[in-house]
């Protein structure tokens, strides 16, 4: 596309696209961090992502001043309207996503030095990968204003789903056959829950990027394949009998 | 800043889902247009809905002014200038000789963008048009005034001093006194060509209000320069561009969701 005629136009646009570039990176690393400071039980590190939060919150307030300002000042239309409401939008979308890996790294702290069933500590890790993954896709599908890569993130978010699904089950049994993992499991059943609803972000940013591109909303109902919501595991019988 | 901006009334009008659209009221067809061996016009194909705001829009000399004007035939004044085609009102040629451009004048109502009130009274200005043919009584003619002053939203302003000649007025009253003139004669069609380029906000803005109360009973068709005007105001757009329709719509879809790539650099302001 051609550039405006006024060129502090493209420069008001090309603000917006850095700033959301740069929360990307933020929330990226927030995840990244939270995940490795759970598997390492390393509190340090849990305390670095709390510190990264107040510079997300920042950017996205700026985003959305200078995103009014554009619609004020340059009553934009057509893909530049788009343009400024999917920054809006996107902005958004990774606040809450750093808000959530902020929310893994607190439970970190709290659940330091307790006893950890490893194997579910790794089923959140191997979720907060295809997150990461995720989360890092759909930002480039952004800068390249690319659809179809937007789509695709957009489909692969029911592997996370199902992973919670399983992940829910397995950490209610642990907790059923040993209640001193109670505390724990129930940390990380919030954080598996946290890294799922990140995963929900990136499918929202690549609702928003179709809508940016193509100019119409995303018509088709996304896969939604979390149950855990329905989940019951039946205890033991009281007798010992299963 | 920004709380001034949010708080400020919103100026677009939401687009009805599924608006009904009129039935054509004028159907242009195969209209091309020369200034001497200029083709300004070439192969118009374009409709215009009963009691609906068309807006032509397109960089200058993109022809849309000379559309406008074949409307009212007003072209013919200029011994160079020439149209073939067709431009269909109610059924019958408006180009053909057998239309009589007195009548068609009536019935087509233009406001120019710099405005031209006569050097009379306000109350001559209105009147002029009705007494041209000598039919009407005066206390006719008088409710006749009264009605057009108040359907341009003038009258309120000007009731009390009708004998004021109407050049003496504000440019914005001048306007609206333009625009009482042309509804005096119940016209069907009014044509509007940059009526609000040389008004200040709070003029345009009445006139704005105006022409969205005006549409219920008239077909209005602007040409404007200012893009958030025409998706203020209108219900369909017309994009041209020498002398070609590039594209025609409603009016939320040239704006938001253009198909061709010159409607979207225009509207985005990249035309260079």
């Amino acid at each position: 596309m051609p550039d405006h005629i006024v060129s502090a136009f493209d420069a008001d646009l090309g603000e917006l696209r850095r700033g959301i570039a740069e929360m990307g990176g933020i929330a990226e690393k927030m995840l990244s961090d939270a995940t490795s400071a759970l598997v390492r039980d390393h509190a340090g590190l849990a305390r670095n992502v709390i510190a990264e939060d107040p510079r997300l919150d920042d950017l996205q307030r700026l985003i959305e001043e200078r995103g009014i300002l554009t619609i004020a000042r340059r009553q934009p239309l057509a893909v530049d309207l788009r343009e400024v409401i999917a920054a809006l939008r996107i902005a958004s979308d990774l606040e809450r996503a750093g808000d959530l890996a902020k929310n893994v790294a607190k439970r970190v702290i709290a659940t330091t030095g307790q006893s950890q069933p490893k194997r579910a500590v790794t089923g959140v890790e191997r979720m907060s990968d295809l997150a990461l993954a995720q989360l890092h896709d759909v930002l480039d599908a952004y800068a390249a204003n690319d659809v179809e890569g937007a789509l695709s993130v957009w489909r692969r978010d029911g592997a996370i789903d199902a992973m919670n699904n399983s992940l829910f089950r397995e950490l209610l049994t642990y907790m059923m056959e040993d209640p001193r993992s109670i505390s724990f499991c129930t940390h990380l059943l919030f954080c598996a829950k946290n890294i799922e609803r990140i995963g929900d972000h990136t499918t929202n940013i690549a609702e928003t990027i179709h809508y940016l591109v193509k100019g119409e909303p995303l018509a088709a109902e996304r896969p939604k394949d979390d149950r855990s919501s329905f989940a019951i595991i039946e205890p033991p019988a009281a007798d010992g009998r299963k | 800043m920004i709380e001034a901006v949010l708080s400020a009334a919103p100026t677009v009008t939401a687009e009805p889902a599924a608006a009904a659209t009129g039935p054509v009221r004028i159907a242009v067809r195969k209209l091309d247009f020369y200034y001497g061996d200029f083709p300004a016009l070439k192969g118009i194909d374009l409709d215009f809905h009963d009691r609906e705001v068309t807006a032509l829009i397109g960089p200058s000399g993109c022809g849309k002014s000379t559309l406008l004007r074949t409307f009212n035939r007003i072209y013919s004044l200029y011994p160079e200038q020439r149209a073939t085609g067709e431009v269909i009102l109610d059924g019958r040629n408006v180009l053909s000789p057998e239309m009589d451009v007195n009548e068609l004048r009536a019935r087509v109502g233009m406001v120019f963008q710099k405005p031209t009130p006569f050097p009379m009274s306000i109350y001559d200005n209105v009147a002029f048009g009705l007494r041209l043919d000598g039919r009407l009584a005066r206390a006719e003619v008088e409710a006749r005034v009264e009605e057009a002053l108040r359907r341009a939203a003038l009258w309120d302003e000007v009731k009390d001093k009708l004998k004021q000649s109407g050049t003496g007025i504000s440019g914005g009253q001048q306007q609206r006194l333009c625009i009482a003139r042309a509804i005096a004669q119940r016209p069907d069609v009014i044509l509007l060509d940059e009526p609000t380029s040389a008004l200040d906000p709070i003029s345009t803005g009445k006139i704005e209000e105006l022409i969205d109360e005006l549409k219920r009973d008239f077909t209005i068709v602007i040409v404007t320069h200012n893009m958030q005007q025409a998706a203020r105001i209108s219900q369909y757009t017309a994009f041209m561009y020498l002398g070609e329709v590039v594209e025609f719509g409603p009016t939320s879809r040239i704006f938001m969701t253009p198909r061709e790539k010159r409607t979207q650099d225009y509207v985005t302001g990249r035309f260079g």
